[in-house]
């Protein structure tokens, strides 16, 4: 187990390692240089500015150079100052953190609400009408795009209930009724793709499970079907289920973005969208790599999960 | 619950068409594909006509859609994004499914060296929440629908290799290739002729349900204004501009919407029918 765990550490360094040089390019698509986008129409004419910028930022520097000053800050904490705020961006980033998490937390919890009670009936009911039906309202959660989901859950809340996303956000410690009138529907909004996608795989995994000779023995043993199913299907079933949840976590963070915008949540991901407006390069910068940083943790912490829960992984 | 071993042996095609689901799927793929190539000849009005007076009309008879700030057909708008939702998903696929497969090749057949560097640099893509980094990307190139087309293609890229890997891998070490290998068949002839055709099927079917989280990514890139650009009709610039006139005219946020579930839905019905006819421990 512990050799597993220092495997899989060593390649997520690598990972990381390359997940920095990514963050670190990015601003490097940019059309022209980030000193030319934030002045805009001025740096045309004063030469003087634009170059005491470009040394500022490092830019005539080789890349090389560059990368190894911004890493060796990164590496500390450091992710710069937003240009437009002069707030540090970790700062920023982790004054939005409890919006964004406790969103994802919202919506993996509904996920797995509607995922797996729906894939295991799903399964029991194999070709039946009611496997077809979960199926495609499956499919379906799938297709909807969630901004789309999420305007028009507003339009009918707001025509039906004067209902209307509110602005700023209250913390769950302070007024939790409040905190949860602005955070269940945005939740379930992201949450049901998700949902889909677990439903989809509970459903495969208790086929492939149902089909084995243990559940026959079970049964040939005259136990009741639900013990056959909680007790002996459902436990193995549902460690590929766990994996793929967790998998929806990184899914979910990417998700936050379009959910927090919809709903005029202050999250990382409008955080990343201001940013990304505002042209603040280091913020977009910082913002990214920390959700990054943030998903590959998830992923590891999935896999270690599995390996714990499935000990013939070891040994793969 | 076990299948009758004829259904094991029954062909392809049969196996697709038993399957309803996908016939459905195939039949709202090629509509939509239709709608997009006629849609010039089937749209009511110009879809980028302003009419000022006509401005925010609610659904009628002689505007089905009603229409938008401008004046703007809705109807017409709406055809007419089918044209830049099929078209960056198309094309972005396309692009990520000829790189992603030629990396997967590469990386599976020469393996060393070579699979370890494609492998790395997928993985450190795979790091990535997907909409996040075509975020990322589509902001860092600016807006605009060719830069969509390149964001979501980057990241689509690694699917398609770690699809194509797979097969490669199992292939690679069967005696008819080291028949040919002993024949003197070169790396380009044995990848073309003899291992490409094992890996068509798993990258068909990730190329269609790769084209519905396409055609989702363009929607989400234009809704938050980093994709296709006014005036052109995308259905998610379209929504993006319907978010201000929710309550007064909820139709513009209303259609668009439909149409890209209905066009997400038809390709996601196509790629899980073609998973279940191709790969049997699905069903």
């Amino acid at each position: 187990m512990q050799r597993y765990i220092a495997n899989r550490l060593l390649t997520m360094i690598a990972s990381l390692l390359g997940v920095t040089i990514i963050v670190f390019l990015l601003i490097r698509l940019i059309p022209g240089t980030i000193v030319e986008q934030m002045m805009g129409t001025e740096a045309l004419t004063s030469y003087e500015t634009v170059e005491s910028l470009r040394r500022y930022f490092g830019l005539d520097q080789p890349v090389y150079v560059q990368y190894y000053q911004w890493i060796t800050r990164v590496l500390v904490g450091d992710l710069g100052h937003s240009w437009r705020t002069a707030i540090p961006v970790l700062e920023f980033i982790l004054s939005r953190l409890p919006v964004t998490l406790e969103l994802a937390a919202i919506a993996i919890i509904v996920a797995l609400l509607i995922g797996v009670p729906a894939g295991i009936v799903s399964a029991i009911k194999h070709n039946s009408p009611v496997d077809s039906l979960a199926r495609i309202i499956a499919l379906t959660g799938l297709s909807i795009p969630v901004f789309w989901q999420g305007t028009m859950f507003i339009l009918v809340l707001s025509l039906a209930f004067r209902w209307a996303p509110a602005m700023g956000w209250v913390s769950p410690l302070k007024d939790l009724g409040a905190n949860l009138n602005m955070m269940l529907l945005p939740g379930f909004c992201l949450g049901t793709a998700s949902a889909a996608v677990i439903m989809r795989m509970t459903r495969s995994c208790m086929l492939e499970v149902l089909r084995q000779e243990y559940i026959r023995t079970a049964r040939a043993k005259g136990l009741a079907e639900r013990v056959v199913l909680i007790a002996h299907a459902l436990k193995n079933a549902m460690i590929p289920v766990v994996t793929v949840a967790g998998l929806q976590m990184g899914y979910l963070l990417g998700g936050t973005v379009v959910v927090e915008e919809v709903f005029s949540l202050p999250g990382i991901g409008r955080l990343l969208l201001w940013a990304i407006y505002q042209r603040d390069y280091p913020s977009v910068q910082g913002t990214v790599l920390f959700v990054a940083v943030m998903f590959m943790a998830v992923n590891l912490f999935v896999d270690v999960l599995y390996a714990f829960l499935d000990p013939r992984i070891r040994y793969a | 619950m076990l299948k009758s071993p004829t259904n094991r042996s029954a062909p392809f095609l049969s196996r697709i068409a038993r399957n309803q689901l996908v016939v459905v799927g195939l039949v709202m793929a090629v509509f939509l594909v239709l709608l997009a190539v006629f849609a010039d000849a089937v749209s009511p009005r110009d879809p980028l006509a302003v009419d000022v007076a006509a401005a925010l009309h609610s659904p009628n008879p002689k505007e089905p859609f009603g229409t938008d700030r401008f004046g703007r057909d809705l109807l017409s708008r709406v055809i007419h994004g089918s044209r830049v939702s099929l078209g960056v998903g198309f094309s972005s696929v396309t692009i990520a499914l000829v790189v992603g497969t030629f990396l997967g090749l590469i990386s599976g057949y020469f393996g060393g060296a070579w699979d370890i560097a494609i492998s790395r640099v997928m993985d450190v893509f795979f790091s990535f929440p997907v909409l996040l980094l075509a975020i990322a990307i589509a902001a860092m190139l600016g807006p605009g629908i060719e830069n969509a087309v390149m964001a979501i293609a980057i990241v689509y890229v690694p699917f398609f290799s770690r699809v194509a890997r797979g097969p490669v891998l199992a292939e690679r070490e069967k005696e008819y290739i080291q028949a040919a290998r002993v024949i003197g068949a070169s790396h380009g002839r044995i990848l073309l002729r003899h291992i490409f055709p094992n890996v068509l099927s798993p990258v068909i079917v990730q190329a269609s349900v790769t084209i519905a989280y396409a055609i989702l990514t363009e929607a989400s890139l234009s809704y938050l204004g980093l994709g296709t650009q006014p005036p052109t009709p995308s259905w998610g610039t379209t929504l993006n501009e319907g978010r201000t006139y929710l309550q007064l005219a909820p139709w513009i946020s209303i259609f668009p919407g439909i149409a890209i579930m209905l066009a997400v839905l038809a390709f996601n019905l196509v790629g899980d029918g073609l998973r279940d006819a191709l790969d049997p421990r699905m069903r």
